[in-house]
């Protein structure tokens, strides 16, 4: 018999117990939809962590300064100043794998204006910060080096800052702030960032020139600075490679003999990123391989069914082989059966899936991502359910005497 | 005439536990192309196991069986069951319609097993059902049919692959006295086409309209005489009057 007859038979049989069919679909339906969708949400939390490290500025590694050690107790980075600006200088200018680098002090300050005050972080740095950030003004504009070399006191401010000072979406350019008792001219308002990998609010800081900040905010070392240092690598070169020349850079320039430690550390947030990435990828295989499970549950009902479905067939079974059928087209129509229920239900399943997968992308605020990868692997694993669990009551039927089967009652 | 059904010292022997039950002792048996043949005989005089055997349901323990000449004493179950696909048609007393499949579908399964594709199939399975009468029922289901027309059905599903033999079990069983006679004028109706009809059946009655009447009683065959079988038509035409003029009374 052709395969086409015995879908043509299998399909018929699976018809004529409608309720029942669906019922039986129903494990592979949720089995497969809840694959798809924990891995959609896997994905979506994914690309969220992401984003909110892309947030940060890609390609990104932050130079800080190294540690004092006194009797054997260190103490953390950057409690020995061993940056110096020259040293800014010589990683912007000397180093082919770098695009941007800018010099990053902070501190904290209460930031007031006419009628509002709010504590808040202070950021001293450069035009280039904001680059390095992928940041963009949304009102007003950055500041420039001249500000940089004329120390101007001139404030860029963030979104949160700028909603505690004047209320949600005012505009405060051209307003006066004080920092530390010295009035800042409001110049900019910065593009709304977020939330940092860890939760902080990108938004609640201020961005002054370093000059100005070293100056007035935090009185500083003239030759070493008193934070860190923000690069971004070139595309091409990626973090890697600026890493290794900002590494020989600052050894060679801080005379550090070959086999001592650094006197600065690094710190490649790309790294970081991919580390955080990993931890995701583990919580989407674990969600997937939990609604792996119900897929066997649903298999086992498949088998389930079919058992049932051979022995209360029994006698049908006998009339068939009575008329003609060779145990083959037995074992093939109850094999086509079990596999038409479960991609029948794998392809509900994957409905289902996509339909829940959209729900939850849309009350989390996450992309609705679908891997076709998996929705195929969904399917094809369905599939082998089908077969894999239709084997055995397929084989039981097709082994039936035929006079027995047909005595049956 | 040729030999249709030609069995040579068949026995069939069961192990329950460790009794041996023997079904049929050395039964030899030749039945001529065309003929109308009844066996009868009590439960467990081996009439069943005899027809499974003519109808390649079941293998002999010993002897040879030749169909159409050909011996199938030795077949294998793929083999045995494309000659009762090809050369057998059944009958049995629970009718054995496929439930919730229109008379249609259920004639055309034989087919479908027989490999017969699309159209061809469908035209021969509407034939079949216009030759037993119910060519205006082929959609009905078996649930809205009565008992004769469900055992008709069942008689064009046997017929539909133009077996040369046609074996029915208890044909009548589960009908009534009038419906049983609409059946056997079916049956014999068929005979005078040319098929071998192999009836099973513990009814004189019904063992009347064969030709032939072969009994059975503890696995051997104790008489085979031939006669005049009564025609079922002209039984069923009279009951008809019978029943209408009591009807006018």
């Amino acid at each position: 018999m052709s395969p086409l007859q015995t879908t043509r038979i299998a399909t018929l049989a699976l018809l004529r117990n409608k309720l029942r069919s669906f019922l039986t679909t129903l494990g592979i339906v949720i089995g497969v939809g809840a694959v798809i969708a924990m891995v959609a949400i896997g994905e979506g939390a994914k690309a969220m962590v992401e984003q909110s490290f892309a947030s940060m500025g890609s390609n990104l590694i932050i130079v800080t300064s190294g540690s004092t050690s006194r009797g054997g107790a260190f103490g953390g980075s950057g409690s020995m100043p061993s940056l110096t600006w020259d040293d800014l200088r010589a990683i912007q200018n000397e180093l082919s794998a770098v695009r941007y680098a800018a010099a990053q002090l902070r501190s904290n300050a209460q930031i007031v204006s006419e009628d509002e005050n709010w504590s808040t972080q202070v950021i001293g740095s450069a035009p280039e910060y904001l680059q390095i950030r992928d940041w963009g003004v949304a009102r007003g504009a950055a500041f420039t080096q001249s500000d940089i070399d004329g120390g101007s006191k001139v404030v860029l401010l963030g979104q949160t800052v700028s909603d505690k000072l004047y209320g949600a979406d005012a505009d405060p350019i051209g307003q006066t702030v004080r920092i530390r008792n010295a009035p800042f001219l409001v110049v900019g308002l910065l593009d709304r960032k977020g939330q940092s990998p860890m939760g902080q609010d990108y938004d609640d800081m201020v961005i002054v020139p370093h000059t100005t900040f070293a100056a007035k905010i935090q009185g500083g070392l003239h030759q070493f600075i008193a934070g860190v240092i923000y690069v971004t690598a070139n595309e091409r070169d990626g973090t890697a490679r600026a890493q290794a020349q900002i590494r020989e850079l600052l050894r060679d320039r801080h005379r550090i003999e070959i086999g001592a430690d650094d006197d600065f550390g690094l710190r490649d947030m790309t790294e970081m990123a991919a580390a955080s990435a990993q931890g995701t990828e583990t919580l989407t295989t674990l969600l997937a391989s939990v609604a792996a499970v119900s897929l066997l549950v649903g298999g086992i009902g498949i088998m389930n069914i079919m058992l049932v479905s051979v022995t209360e067939r029994t006698r049908e079974i006998g009339l068939r082989m009575a008329i003609g059928a060779k145990p083959r087209d037995i074992l093939a129509q109850f094999l086509v059966e079990a596999l038409a229920l479960s991609v029948a239900g794998g392809l509900l399943g994957i409905a289902l899936g996509l339909f829940a997968a959209r729900r939850m992308a849309d009350s989390f605020g996450w992309p609705l991502l679908l891997r076709t990868d998996v929705v195929m692997i969904a399917v094809a694993f369905s599939a082998l359910v089908g077969i894999g669990f239709g084997l055995y009551p397929a084989r039981k039927a097709s082994l039936l005497d035929p006079i027995d089967a047909l005595r049956y009652e | 005439m040729a030999l249709q059904v030609a069995l040579d010292a068949i026995a069939k022997v069961y192990r329950m536990g460790d009794i041996e039950v023997h079904a049929l002792r050395e039964v030899s048996l030749e039945i001529q192309n065309g003929e109308f043949v009844a066996v009868m005989g009590t439960s467990g005089s081996g009439k069943s196991t005899l027809m499974n055997i003519i109808g390649c349901l079941d293998r002999p323990s010993s002897g040879r069986y030749l169909l159409n000449g050909h011996d199938v004493s030795e077949l294998g179950r793929n083999q045995l069951a494309e000659v009762r696909n090809q050369q057998i048609g059944f009958v049995f007393q629970s009718f054995n319609l496929l439930r919730r499949t229109s008379a249609l579908e259920n004639v055309e399964l034989p087919l479908l097993y027989g490999g017969v594709r699309g159209k061809d199939r469908v035209r021969r399975a509407r034939e079949a059902l216009a030759r037993v009468g119910l060519g205006d029922r082929m959609d009905h289901h078996p649930n809205q049919m009565s008992g004769g027309q469900q055992q008709r059905v069942a008689v064009a599903r046997a017929v539909v692959g133009n077996p040369s033999v046609l074996v029915a079990d208890e044909p009548t069983g589960n009908l009534d006295s009038r419906t049983s006679l609409e059946i056997m004028a079916l049956f014999q109706e068929l005979g005078r086409t040319g098929i071998t009809v192999l009836i099973v059946t513990h009814e004189p009655d019904i063992a009347a309209y064969a030709e032939r009447v072969i009994q059975m009683k503890d696995g051997r065959v104790t008489s085979d005489a031939r006669g005049t079988p009564r025609s079922a038509q002209t039984d069923l035409e009279h009951e008809l009057q019978v029943g209408s003029t009591a009807g006018a009374a």
